[in-house]
């Protein structure tokens, strides 16, 4: 992998990491509200500044990553999945299953995936699960795609035949031998998929249609704080620079593993 | 050939998410204490005791005859809103390409041919670029340019609809994820080009590098950088809810996400099944201008 995949890496990590280990860290509260200390721009106390509420911005970023970062790997996680499994079926069994699974897909791909996942979202109540739900219900069709075409190609191999002679079941040649073949092909997508994931989960909270507050989210946060951007231009400046950041590092681990693996760039 | 079930489906589901809604509009319309006869002959009146499958017949009909329904909150027609908001969207979206294609097309092609060069400053520096582009915030990027612009340097309206003033810095932002998308494109795409027997040639009989890279490869880049110019049409609906809201462009954009907030039904089913039709008309035409510009497509369709 490129110098610059491995880097975006440790970055990522670094990044979920503080994220994870956010309760032992020696930040403050991230909603405790302190009226004494409203807005006040970035210094030694509050590295990130506070917001109109006096809360630390420094935290609630770091909190924010969490949910965010979190919301957006369950998501790509459960993408995969679904994906994983339809994909398998489809091109393993064919016929007319395999060709309105296809059509699904196609139209899933091309629709503005916004759009649809922000339909599914107005329908269930807002909050971190409907999020994953709307992100996988638009992210799974690209996985289950790629799987599909690898079955077509892994199917008609000589062991596939040597396990239906020895008189494996349909379903044992599927899980035991086809699928373990497919793992890591799905495993390098979701990592070329994570960038998007981050962007739009961000987008879905700054609808309003992700967590609820006063829990933090990047997206939450810029959409919440955008009114003070010329008074406290920090309360917007921080969530939003996490957002890029995290969505950068994904973006480039993304395009290292699609040259290392040799993925065509059509995979949207 | 997609349209049909396409729009099948997206009526479909918005018919779902009508019915998922609590409360029934009989109870609402007749009030709490009606007798059971009068609901029954409202029932029977509006059609609710038809049952699923005629209630959605029933529903498309309407669609057909270009009935949207009402907006819960203004009572206004929600298709005469849509058709004031459209031209709006529109005008956004080609101010947004008139940036995005040779913004796009440019950086991808510089990109794409710096990369066999000998310094690969220019490769890496586009590169990184483009990927900026696709992983800033459409939003975030929209506030940080509108207080720049408008609030600090007072050059252009930060917000409103109207003239080429209003226009530039909604279409700036729309364009930067679709100008990083479009550079990448670009660059697989000449890469792939240059590796071509034909460019050897070009270059063998003695051609400038500057010849071969205009009429051989520039040329025949065209065709799949267009159908992506089309394709990635969706990503300006995308970024319109979001552009619009935020610089207060009073499109399609705008309408959707005002509806979203205020839940807005009628409103927010008739802005999806309008995206939905924008699509694919758009995709219609690309297909149009890829058969046209690819000779071999254009002769198999006057074979056969």
């Amino acid at each position: 992998m490129s110098r610059r995949g491995k880097l975006s890496i440790i970055i990522v990590a670094g990044f979920l990491t503080i994220s994870l280990l956010a309760p032992v860290l020696p930040l403050e509260d991230p909603y405790r509200i302190d009226l004494d200390s409203i807005k006040r721009p970035p210094g030694l106390e509050h590295p990130f500044g506070t917001d109109n509420k006096g809360r630390d911005i420094l935290a609630r970023v770091v909190y924010g990553g969490k949910i965010s970062i979190g919301v957006a790997v369950t998501a790509a996680f459960i993408s995969a999945l679904i994906g994983f499994g339809v994909g398998l079926v489809s091109g393993y069994y064919g016929g007319v299953f395999d060709s309105v699974v296809m059509t699904v897909v196609d139209f899933f791909l091309s629709f503005p995936s916004l759009l649809l996942a922000i339909a599914i979202s107005i329908v269930l109540p807002p909050g971190i699960y409907t999020v994953m739900i709307a992100l996988s219900a638009v992210g799974w069709t690209s996985f289950a795609r790629l799987i599909r075409g690898h079955v077509l190609t892994v199917k008609e191999m000589p062991f596939v035949d040597a396990a239906r002679t020895t008189g494996c079941s349909d379903f044992r040649i599927l899980l035991r031998h086809i699928a373990p073949l497919c793992i890591p092909l799905a495993l390098v997508l979701m990592g070329i998929k994570l960038g998007g994931y981050i962007l739009t989960e961000a987008t879905l909270s700054f609808l309003g249609l992700g967590a609820q507050p006063p829990t933090p989210t990047w997206g939450y946060m810029v959409s919440a704080n955008r009114a003070y951007i010329l008074s406290a231009p920090w309360m917007v400046l921080y969530p939003g620079l996490a957002i890029s950041i995290t969505a950068f590092c994904f973006n480039v681990l993304g395009e290292a593993l699609r040259e290392r693996y040799d993925f065509s760039s059509d995979i949207h | 050939m997609l349209l049909v079930p396409l729009m099948f489906a997206i009526t479909l589901f918005a018919f779902f998410l009508l019915k998922a809604l609590p409360g029934d509009p009989v109870l609402g319309l007749v009030g709490e204490r009606a007798d059971p006869e009068t609901m029954e002959s409202m029932r029977r009146e509006l059609g609710t005791d038809k049952g699923f499958v005629g209630q959605y017949a029933g529903y498309l009909k309407l669609l057909l005859k270009g009935d949207l329904g009402r907006s819960y909150y203004t009572n206004r027609d929600v298709l005469a809103d849509i058709s004031r908001k459209f031209p709006n969207t529109m005008l956004l979206a080609f101010a947004a390409m008139l940036v995005t294609v040779p913004l796009g097309t440019g950086l991808g092609f510089l990109s794409a041919v710096s990369a066999g060069g000998r310094s690969r400053f220019l490769e890496r520096l586009i590169d990184t670029l483009s990927i900026s582009g696709l992983s800033i915030p459409v939003f975030w990027s929209a506030i940080i340019i509108m207080m720049l612009f408008s609030l600090k340097l007072k050059l252009l309206p930060p917000s409103g609809t109207g003239g080429i003033r209003f226009l530039v810095l909604p279409a700036a932002v729309l364009a930067i994820p679709a100008a990083a998308t479009l550079a990448r494109v670009t660059k697989t795409t000449v890469l792939e080009i240059l590796r071509m027997p034909y460019v050897t040639t070009a270059r063998s009989k003695g051609l400038s590098a500057l010849r071969v890279q205009l009429v051989h490869v520039l040329r025949n880049a065209v065709i799949p950088i267009v159908t992506i110019i089309g394709l990635d049409f969706g990503s300006y609906l995308n970024g319109a809810v979001v552009t619009e809201t935020i610089f207060g462009w009073d499109g399609i954009g705008k309408f959707t996400m005002e509806g979203i907030i205020k839940r807005d039904y009628p409103v927010i089913m008739g802005c999806i099944i309008t995206g939905t039709l924008v699509f694919v008309v758009v995709n219609l035409i690309t297909d149009v201008i890829y058969h046209y510009l690819d000779p071999r497509i254009r002769l198999n369709v006057k074979k056969g």
